[in-house]
């Protein structure tokens, strides 16, 4: 039977962790590569890398963090964050990642969806998708709608409507974030979750919203989704990745628990 | 030495880190005369059949593997590299190595696992349920979890070649071992410590099986 997967979520500038990590000694950690290995050593299932960076300088940066992570952690993880082609996904993956997610560059252009997945396979592409809960509308029937720049900008896209066309593409799975949840730390956007999970074929990673194990549990048991993405809860060091396994392997919820 | 077969299907850098991380040397090689220099080979692959069956007979590097086989040096095949040393995939209905018997099959659409549908691909970590002992395995708990993103998986016609089964809403062959070949359908270099005692194990075996 397959696991459910925890995915911590680690925000990079410049090659640095956008917010310090704290761990052993409490001392401040800015590199990801060490953080990525902590929390491989926690029992993350895979990890993802959201890279803000905004000169192309940093993003050469980044490229060397990628290395470094394949050289360290055995799991799987995967980049987003300024993949704007198939040329960024090629120099991301060749450097060491298994996947690469696009968010608003495949809302500009969804052929970069089919032209990354014909490069490299569906596995490797993710759609990342930003949503906030909106009136149901003839435009939106779904009431939720895709927005992009973080949330400042309304698309007029709705949100299934885009994960079915997504899957169509070539999309090999959805991580889908609630703006609205993200940050409240007050739990997941259920309905959205099982909305999208249960209208699409691929894996769903539901993401905004974590604050507690009990969050977990139930976005990947009512929210229905595969995987769930994690940040606060990890980075302050509130919980463990293996505090939330053992939370969720008492509930029933099956997780992998060697690593 | 090992040796990583390059036969542009996917990426091989994280084969290439996980042989690095246990101390191994190796080589990534699409030529003929430099496989022939190594201990044992690794085929992995990630990607179509169909374009790597058409890049393997470019090189020759099937026909390669059969001899390869018939020598008795180790081989393992890794997630693609494991569907097409089998006849035939009905991924882009392509005629395969013919290394083992069997074909490779699209899962379902309709899996169900406790009457809730199940996601293609398969993608995610899962258990392995080993059938024998077997040194490449040896060392490796029955706890232990796995990394796989597939739509396709092995159909063998011999089962006695089965070595592990996989459940997702079917029961499925994830790892087959025959004489000098292991092959499994998951992602050793991406599956943690036991994925890496799976790459170590290989490095050491002789090629028997026993």
């Amino acid at each position: 039977m397959i696991s459910k997967r925890i995915i911590p979520c680690l925000d990079v500038r410049d090659g640095k962790l956008t917010k310090g990590i704290k761990f052993k000694g409490n001392v401040d950690i800015g590199d990801p590569v060490e953080v990525a290995r902590e929390y491989y050593e926690q029992g993350a299932d895979e990890i993802v890398f959201y890279d803000i960076t905004a000169s192309s300088e940093g993003r050469n940066i980044m490229i060397d963090v990628v290395k470094r992570v394949a050289q360290t952690i055995f799991i799987p993880f995967s980049v987003g964050g300024g993949i704007r082609n198939v040329e960024d996904m090629r120099r991301v993956i060749m450097a060491g990642a298994e996947k690469v997610s696009v968010n608003s560059a495949a809302v500009d252009d969804p052929s970069i969806i089919t032209e990354g997945a014909r490069a490299f396979g569906s596995q490797c592409i993710v759609l990342g998708m930003d949503v906030k809960k909106v009136k149901v509308s003839e435009k939106i029937p779904s009431g939720y709608e895709i927005v992009i720049h973080g949330g400042r900008k309304y698309t007029g896209i709705d949100a299934l409507w885009w994960a079915k066309e997504a899957q169509s593409l070539g999309a090999g799975e959805i991580c889908l974030n609630s703006i609205d949840a993200d940050g409240t730390q007050e739990g997941y956007e259920l309905n959205l979750t099982s909305l999208i999970s249960d209208n699409v074929q691929i894996p769903v990673i539901a993401s905004g919203g974590a604050g507690k194990p009990k969050d977990l549990a139930d976005v990947l048991t009512k929210g229905r989704a595969d995987a769930a993405l994690i940040a606060s809860m990890v980075h302050y060091r509130t919980y463990t990745i293996t505090e939330i396994k053992q939370y969720l392997k008492e509930h029933e919820i099956k997780t992998r628990m060697l690593w | 030495m090992i040796a990583i077969i390059d036969y542009k299907a996917g990426n091989i850098t994280s084969v290439a880190c996980a042989l690095q991380n246990i101390g191994e040397k190796f080589i990534i090689t699409d030529d003929t005369k430099e496989l022939e220099r190594a201990s044992h080979v690794i085929f992995p692959g990630v990607g179509a059949a169909g374009d790597a069956m058409v890049n393997l007979g470019q090189k020759k590097l099937d026909a390669w593997l059969k001899d390869w086989i018939k020598a008795g040096k180790p081989l393992m095949g890794i997630c693609l590299g494991t569907q097409i040393i089998l006849d035939y995939s009905e991924e882009n209905e392509t005629n395969c190595i013919g290394l083992i018997r069997g074909s490779t099959k699209l899962f379902p659409a309709d899996l169900k696992e406790s009457g809730r549908s199940l996601k293609i691909p398969h993608m995610g970590w899962n258990n392995v349920e080993l059938k024998r002992s077997h040194p490449v395995f040896e060392g490796i708990s029955k706890d232990a979890e796995f990394y796989f993103v597939h739509s396709y998986y092995p159909a063998l016609a011999d089962d006695s070649v089965v070595l592990g089964v996989t459940d997702y809403g079917i029961k499925f062959c994830s790892v087959l071992a025959q004489k000098n070949l292991v092959a499994m359908q998951f992602h050793p270099e991406k599956s943690g410590r036991p994925g890496l005692q799976i790459l170590r194990n290989f490095c050491a075996w002789r090629g028997n099986d026993l």
